[in-house]
């Protein structure tokens, strides 16, 4: 079991597809590291047939073929682009739960900086429009406080009914 | 026989709905009290007659009555009669008469409990849900009927309850988050009513406030159990996975928080009107939106009901109009004119201003992730899949923005703040936060730094809190003196802002220390998992009430005592031949250790999942805790307060007067 | 602020409201194939027919053809298999079958039921070419031009309507192409 991945990589070399070898009934990794990476790998990548599921969530058969070729890309040493991008061949960018950042996405990747910007834009001319206005604005005459309590009586009177 | 009573009792609460819609809002713009008098038993009645409806179908599924469609697709002989109970919402026609029976109960709770304000108000309130409560009558008796029969060709048993929802988080989920959903049309009803009447002020505000923030307390307790049920029942440990339907409850929670924040600088200083206005609106728009979503099948998920055009389209179309009509009133009649105020810099409403810049912009951000692979296909420009690595890297900084500010923000004053003075008040609480935040980090053994963002910004926002019931419990007559004299909205606040905090260091702890590891057990064999050691004893097998199970007993150690023994299972439901994975967790405070079992890979050998995971618990707790804080506020005194005081107030509000406001403006 | 502000809601509204009824009645978890426009991969498998015969892309060279994934366990496949007969039989249309993760006594079973309208079986047990062609569940249908080329996928059973409305068009611009 142990030369297992070695047996495999020396397959890699001299084989055209990745398919050469019976799948893996369980994955096996030297180092909590590389457990780690295929964690974090099969959690990016989207099952194309179920309704909303990672690959290491989903039971379908699809994800299982998708999780052995993580597997044994990363046993043959592809890095994580390379991995992902033989999926992407094969399954279309749908199966990428992160988006890619192109023309398509940058308002996508943008939109937070932009929002919180523009937020607070917005906020600093609240206070500069306030700093040009006078508190509480010119006192009232005797007549008009007089009719202010008039109105107050009066709505005191309506709200009770 | 039975089953049509129920569609008949939906009819005439379609009926009274009507009613209400026009009457009591004719009575209020014609001032005729006669009219106006109808609000009040016209809500009854619809309430009474919903319920009704709601107990036959209830009925139908205690007694195995199969006849019924929608009994035979949910239910099944076998099934416990808890439940069968629970199944009555279990899919999407009896969900619907559950959401509409809330929607009756708010309604009917409006009008018993607001005898002080004034008739016109009231009426106009209750005509607004009176509509919507037409729109989702129409929905459910024209496209949704949970009453439709399978006659003559009665099944002789039904198709059984999806095993994943035979649960305790199905008896309790869906009715909490409804309770949030539907509470926010209150909120909404009371919005589209001050721009009818045109009064909007701060006692618009202060009548708002208990209604929004009990909604809002319902909705965090659904949203925390659909995370917990969803934990312990997936078998995979996971709490959030940002899937459409998860965002669609987060987009009201995190649109509400800001119309609760929102509301409370209208009532207190009568500004931000039109704003407040605007988001009492697209709150329960959201609601709905996410009603839509669910139930269209116009994104996938796991968690939605069947994709039926149809549906979709009528379900778009209530919203559309209710949308359209209520942005389109709001165009018209929401004020323009400028408040005579002035804040400072770092006032108290700038504070909160910038909490609902942050709050606002994490809705749309949310929202445009979830709608964004549909601009694309409208578009052509491919199917892109938007999921958790977009929305960690992109939520995270600003919750823990918002975090940051909420800090600061509690030691605000309204209208002015002096910022040496701010500064000097923070001093403490930061140096107090960066030690504890570096001791955590120590405890759990490593530096991550969005691990160290996130624990700051919990502790920080405790340390904030605390710091500020200290400053103001300061009292002559001594401390608990000073505790008393707190208003329960102020308590209310501080175990808001308390239960936030631990949500977010559950949130960033689980995240960056948890472990998760697949390893291949056979009996009689260990494995480690964080400091745990994890030893595999037997599997046997066992008889369930609807199913068979091969379960594992795990021991697990720790330093080498034992700490639980646990029995997850492979659960066989042989009605609808589907296999389920049930978790054992041994759940602690500080930490749960989770173990599940997966593939059986030889005669021997099985693929067990075992997981650590640190302070998982105070995502829920901490929810918990959120929400009592929310219905502690509703139960102030100032809720309570008689019509003559209430006129005193209303009056008052208006003005900046000088004298007494000094302790109103203290609390929040 | 300016009235016309408060309008801008009811914009956003109305948009975010077009671009909801827009994706009312499609289905979302229906994937174009990332293979348009591309060979078909390589590959070496046996011949269901003939054991011992090796088959490889080169076999779709020279006629516009049909590769249709299918498998004895897969129900829809029975489902469509009447309307392959028909189209190879009646319309002359150049079948190439795939027989996905199954197993040769139960493909022969299926075919000795159902009938065989295709020219050539390539015998997949694994499903490694299914899988390097994208192939996320049975039955799909894939538009392969003279050269070898993917030109289209469809995924779902393939009846009269799917022919007329979806694959026929496809295949006409393929045959007008070379």
């Amino acid at each position: 079991m142990r030369f297992m991945p070695v047996i495999l990589a020396v397959l890699m070399v001299f084989a055209l597809p990745a398919h050469a070898e019976a799948p893996p009934e369980f994955y096996d990794f030297d180092t909590q590291a590389e457990e780690q990476r295929f964690r974090n790998l099969i959690a990016e990548l989207r099952c194309p047939k179920c309704q909303n599921q990672n690959i290491a969530d989903s039971n379908a058969p699809i994800s299982k073929d998708m999780r052995d070729q993580v597997y044994l890309m990363m046993q043959a040493g592809a890095t994580n682009d390379e991995i992902v991008g033989s999926l992407v061949d094969r399954f279309g960018e749908f199966v990428k739960y992160k988006p890619p950042v192109d023309r398509r996405t940058i308002v996508l990747w943008a939109f937070p900086a932009i929002a919180v910007f523009g937020g607070l834009l917005i906020v600093a001319g609240v206070v500069l429009r306030s700093r040009g206005r006078d508190s509480n604005g010119p006192a009232l005459s005797p007549e008009e406080k007089a009719r202010v309590e008039q109105m107050l009586a009066d709505k005191d009177q309506s709200s009770r009914s | 026989m039975y089953p049509e009573l129920g569609q008949l009792a939906l009819i005439i609460a379609l009926l009274l709905a009507v009613l209400l819609s026009v009457v009591p809002l004719a009575g209020a713009a014609t001032g005729r009290d006669s009219l106006q008098a109808f609000a009040r038993p016209l809500s009854t009645g619809m309430f009474v007659f919903t319920g009704l409806s709601f107990a036959v179908l209830t009925h139908a599924f205690m007694v195995d009555d199969f006849s019924v469609a929608y009994v035979a697709n949910n239910s099944n002989s076998m099934l416990p009669w808890y439940y069968k109970f629970s199944a009555v919402w279990g899919g999407h026609e009896g969900s619907l008469l559950l959401w509409i029976l809330m929607l009756a109960g708010w309604t009917l709770a409006v009008a018993v409990f607001s005898r002080k304000l004034p008739s016109t108000m009231v009426s106009q309130v209750l005509s607004v849900m009176g509509m919507i409560c037409v729109g989702f009558f129409l929905f459910i008796i024209v496209t949704s009927n949970p009453f439709d029969r399978l006659l003559p060709n009665i099944p002789a048993d039904g198709s059984d309850l999806n095993p994943l929802l035979q649960d305790i988080g199905l008896i309790l989920h869906p009715p909490m988050l409804y309770m949030g959903y539907v509470g926010f049309s209150v909120a909404f009803a009371f919005a589209i009513a001050a721009l009818i009447n045109g009064k909007l002020d701060a006692a618009w505000a202060r009548w708002s406030r208990p209604w929004t923030t009990v909604a809002w307390a319902f909705l965090t307790l659904g949203i925390a159990l659909g995370s917990w049920w969803a934990y312990y029942e997936l078998g995979w440990g996971g709490w959030w996975f940002w899937d459409p339907v998860e965002n669609a409850s987060l987009l009201p929670w995190l649109s509400g928080t800001a119309l609760m924040h929102s509301l409370a600088v209208t009532e207190k200083r009568g500004v931000f009107k039109s704003w407040t206005v605007l988001l009492a609106i697209v709150t329960f728009s959201l609601s709905l939106l996410g009603a839509f979503l669910v139930r269209s099948g116009v994104l996938t998920s796991v968690h939605s009901f069947a994709n039926d055009p149809e549906r979709g389209t009528f379900l778009l179309a209530l919203l559309g109009i209710t949308v359209v009509a209520s942005l389109t009133l709001y165009a018209f009649r929401a004020p323009v004119v400028h408040v005579r105020s002035r804040y400072g810099s770092l006032s108290r409403e700038i504070f909160l201003l910038l909490n609902n810049v942050l709050l606002v912009a994490a809705t749309m951000l949310v929202a445009i992730g979830t709608l964004y692979p549909l601009v694309l296909d409208y578009l052509n420009l491919g199917k892109l899949s938007i999921g958790e690595p977009f929305f960690n890297a992109t939520f995270s900084p600003m919750a823990v923005a918002a975090g940051l500010l909420l800090g600061a923000g509690i030691f605000s004053r309204w209208k002015r703040t002096d910022g040496g003075w701010l500064a000097r008040k923070l001093l403490w609480p930061l140096a107090v936060s960066v030690l504890a935040t570096t001791a955590v980090m120590l405890v759990y053994g490593s530096f991550a730094p969005w691990a160290f963002a996130g624990v700051f910004t919990a502790v920080w926002v405790t340390m904030a809190t605390v710091w500020d019931l200290w400053d103001k419990s300061a009292s002559k007559k001594g401390r608990w003196y000073g505790l008393k004299r707190q208003s329960r909205s102020y308590y209310g606040m501080v175990l808001g802002h308390l239960g936030l905090a631990m949500v977010i260091a559950g949130a960033t702890v689980v995240s960056n220390y948890g472990i998760e590891r697949d390893v291949r057990m056979v009996p009689g064999g260990s494995a480690e998992v964080g400091d745990y050691t994890v030893v595999f004893n037997y599997i046997g097998e066992r008889q369930g009430a609807n199913f068979r199970a091969e379960y594992g007993e795990f021991d697990v150690f720790l330093d080498g005592k034992q700490v639980a023994s646990l029995h997850p299972e492979k659960r066989h439901y042989p009605v609808g031949m589907s296999v389920m994975t049930e978790a054992a967790i041994d759940a602690g405070l500080f930490r749960d250790v989770f173990i599940a079992i997966g593939e059986r890979i030889s005669d021997e050998a099985w693929a067990i999942r075992l997981q650590y995971k640190p302070l998982v618990r105070w995502l829920w707790l901490g929810s918990l805790i959120m929400a009592i804080g929310g219905f502690l506020a509703i139960s102030d005194k100032r809720y309570r307060i008689r019509v003559r005081s209430e006129a005193k107030d209303t009056a008052s509000t208006g003005e900046a007067s000088a004298a007494g406001s000094k302790a109103a403006e203290a609390n929040a | 602020m300016r009235r016309v502000m408060l309008f801008v809601p009811l914009v956003v509204a109305l948009v975010v409201g077009i671009l909801l009824a827009s994706g009312i009645g499609k289905d979302p978890s229906e994937l174009e194939s990332a293979l348009i426009g591309k060979p078909v991969p390589e590959f070496n498998l046996e011949n269901l027919r003939e054991p011992g015969e090796m088959l490889d892309q080169s076999l779709f060279r020279g006629e516009v053809s049909l590769l249709n994934v299918w498998a004895e366990w897969c129900p829809a496949c029975w489902d469509e298999h009447e309307d392959l007969m028909w189209l190879a039989n009646e319309k002359g249309v150049r079948i190439i079958g795939l027989n996905y993760k199954d197993q040769k006594e139960n493909a022969f079973r299926f075919l000795g039921r159902l009938g065989d309208p295709y020219q050539t079986i390539i015998f997949d047990p694994r499903g490694t070419l299914g899988f390097d062609l994208g192939v996320y569940g049975a039955p799909e249908t894939f538009v392969i031009d003279a050269r070898g080329v993917v030109l289209y996928r469809h995924v779902g059973v393939v009846n009269e309507r799917v022919w007329e409305e979806i694959l026929l068009p496809v295949m006409n611009q393929a045959k007008g192409n070379s």
